[in-house]
């Protein structure tokens, strides 16, 4: 193994972090900032409470959820997409790197990164709504593994991408209704019922709920079905990676 | 010695069909520097690039000090330096980050004495914390010589690095590769600028079409290639070449003015000495005379019309 690769890959990575610290923290605090205003205070005094829990700390696990998808997703094809984009890539290619190094130096820190960021929206929305954590470690389960898994499937986004509009299609076009849908704003109950049989083709609403769960043991399905749900995904990305490696996909041909 | 690099029958056919490199073999040795020559499209960056790992082969086996470049890649590209031919940079970055990086990458423990050493050797140092995105083009190329050279390498490829530098700057250059070389890097560059194949290559290769047509010491190609032309300069014009001077091989050039006399460096005899004693004889008064010898332009275009 060549730690000293991986290392230097994921540290070069969190650089870029630091260089752009304005854009990668202070806006997603900002903008969860706005979500508790709208939602929280203005939509949030006519609905009280879901299931037993105030509205404004009911949307916070969706909202973490919302920000770590797409920064995952954003920061994980970026990532690879950029040195392609630029060329530098040769660099990664032609060093004593094997693929699976590559990918924990990427989306290592991809992963890091959208951690980062969903703690501070934990801790600024602990500021407008009071929070408790019931299961923990659930909560860490379906923390870490959904940054892991989107931050994979964010990478193989970058090597798939042909042009920064390939790169953003997803992230842009598909995320954002899949989280707003899931139920990050309501519980799946207050749909009627042929929306709520269609919400579950969503796989966001596992995730969603399975981490809503971690913190209030409410939950639109079984956390169960939810952790096996990203256990599943995680297991794609995987496979899909593995096959880019043998093949040299987009990279070595 | 067995050679360093090692690649035989080596293809590459691109997913569009188009056919790079077309079963190529060739033997480079330790320590030497091999100039690979090409026009635009020969193979030339194809078979660097997967001889370093960039692109996978479709065929034939390329070894590095004995290990394959797809089955131990990690032993062959510790062993390799690359410097591209496009001018591709982290904008952002500073120079001593780039150049540490790479030497990360290559999975060395950081040594700052060794970058500092690099940096220095190529004029870099008082950049170091400046961003490349600052750098002129001259010293962003020497900032890639300084990310190859950061590991360490045994093997360095130059893919066209002097495109686009000023001449001090190439000859700065060439003095850095001369000092790699002494030190026992084994040096493989192509290059548009033939001059520079002839001054500091030991051997050289000549690419087109995805095929080798030759590989050969630089002098031995020259000699063998090599044609030389006396020039002499009439005082008077002649209309005609004198009968007495039919068995030269002679042509009448500049309106009269001047005798062109071919003749072959390898031969025993250059007829040079009769020939201005028949001169002589015929009453021909000389101006001046020079000789020149062809270039290693002259042969590589020979060689590569002759391959069309």
């Amino acid at each position: 193994m060549n730690i000293e690769a991986i290392k230097s890959i994921y540290f070069f990575e969190m650089a870029r972090t630091r260089r752009t610290l304005l854009q990668s923290v202070v806006s997603p605090v900002i903008s969860t900032s706005l979500y508790f205003i709208v939602f929280g205070a203005a939509i949030g005094q006519r609905i009280q409470e879901i299931n037993g829990v105030s509205y404004g700390a009911f949307i916070t696990p969706g909202l973490i959820m919302l920000t770590l998808l797409t920064q995952c997703i954003g920061n994980g094809s970026f990532g690879i997409y950029f040195p392609k984009f630029t060329g530098t890539i040769y660099e990664v290619l032609s060093s004593p790197v094997s693929m699976i190094e590559i990918v924990l130096g990427y989306v290592g820190a991809a992963a890091t990164k959208g951690l980062m960021i969903g703690t501070i929206i934990l801790l600024t929305a602990s500021l407008f709504v009071d929070l408790s954590i019931a299961h923990p470690i659930a909560m860490v389960f379906f923390f870490v593994l959904t940054a892991v898994s989107f931050s994979l499937f964010g990478f193989i986004i970058g090597i798939w991408a042909k042009d920064f509009e390939q790169l953003n299609l997803i992230p842009m076009l598909v995320i954002p209704p899949l989280v707003f849908l899931g139920g990050s704003f309501y519980s799946i109950d207050m749909l009627p019922p042929f929306w709520q049989a269609v919400s579950h083709f969503n796989p966001v609403l596992y995730l969603i709920s399975g981490f809503r769960w971690s913190f209030f043991e409410v939950s639109d399905v079984n956390p169960l079905f939810s952790a096996a749900i990203i256990l599943v995904f995680l297991t794609i990305c995987l496979s899909v990676l593995a096959w880019i490696f043998r093949t040299g996909y987009r990279l070595r041909n | 010695m067995a050679p360093i690099v090692s690649v035989s029958n080596l293809s590459k056919t691109y997913a569009s069909g188009f056919k790079a490199l077309k079963g190529v073999s060739l033997d480079i040795e330790q320590g030497e520097i091999l100039a690979l020559l090409g026009p635009n499209g020969a193979g030339k960056t194809t078979l660097i690039s997967i001889i370093c790992g960039i692109v996978n082969p479709t065929g034939g086996t390329v070894l590095v000090n004995g290990h394959d470049v797809v089955r131990d890649f990690r032993e062959t590209r510790s062993m390799i330096g690359l410097v591209p031919q496009e001018l591709t940079t982290d904008a952002f970055e500073t120079v001593w980050n780039t150049v540490t990086f790479s030497r990360g990458l290559h999975g060395k423990k950081p040594n700052p004495a060794h970058i500092e050493k690099v940096l220095k050797d190529l004029s870099l140092w008082d950049k170091k914390d400046n961003m490349l995105r600052e750098l002129s083009g001259g010293m962003k190329r020497r900032v890639l010589i300084a990310k190859a050279l950061s590991h360490e390498p045994r093997v360095l490829f130059l893919d066209e690095p002097t495109a686009g530098v000023d001449v001090s700057l190439r000859k700065s250059m060439w003095e850095v590769v001369e000092r790699l070389r002494a030190s026992g890097v084994t040096i493989i560059l192509t290059t548009h600028y033939i001059e520079e194949a002839e001054e500091i290559a030991d051997r050289i290769g000549v690419i087109n079409g995805g095929e080798i047509l030759l590989v050969e010491d630089k002098t031995a190609l020259m000699s063998k290639l090599g044609r030389k032309q006396l020039r002499v300069d009439l005082s008077h014009p002649l209309e005609a070449i004198p009968e007495t001077l039919s068995s030269y091989n002679l042509t009448l050039e500049g309106d009269g003015h001047c005798l062109i006399y071919d003749y072959d460096t390898s031969a025993e005899r250059t007829g040079i000495t009769s020939l201005l004693a028949a001169l002589a004889e015929a009453g021909v008064r000389l101006k001046d005379i020079s000789t020149r010898q062809s270039s290693l332009e002259d042969i590589f275009v020979e060689i590569v019309g002759a391959g069309r």
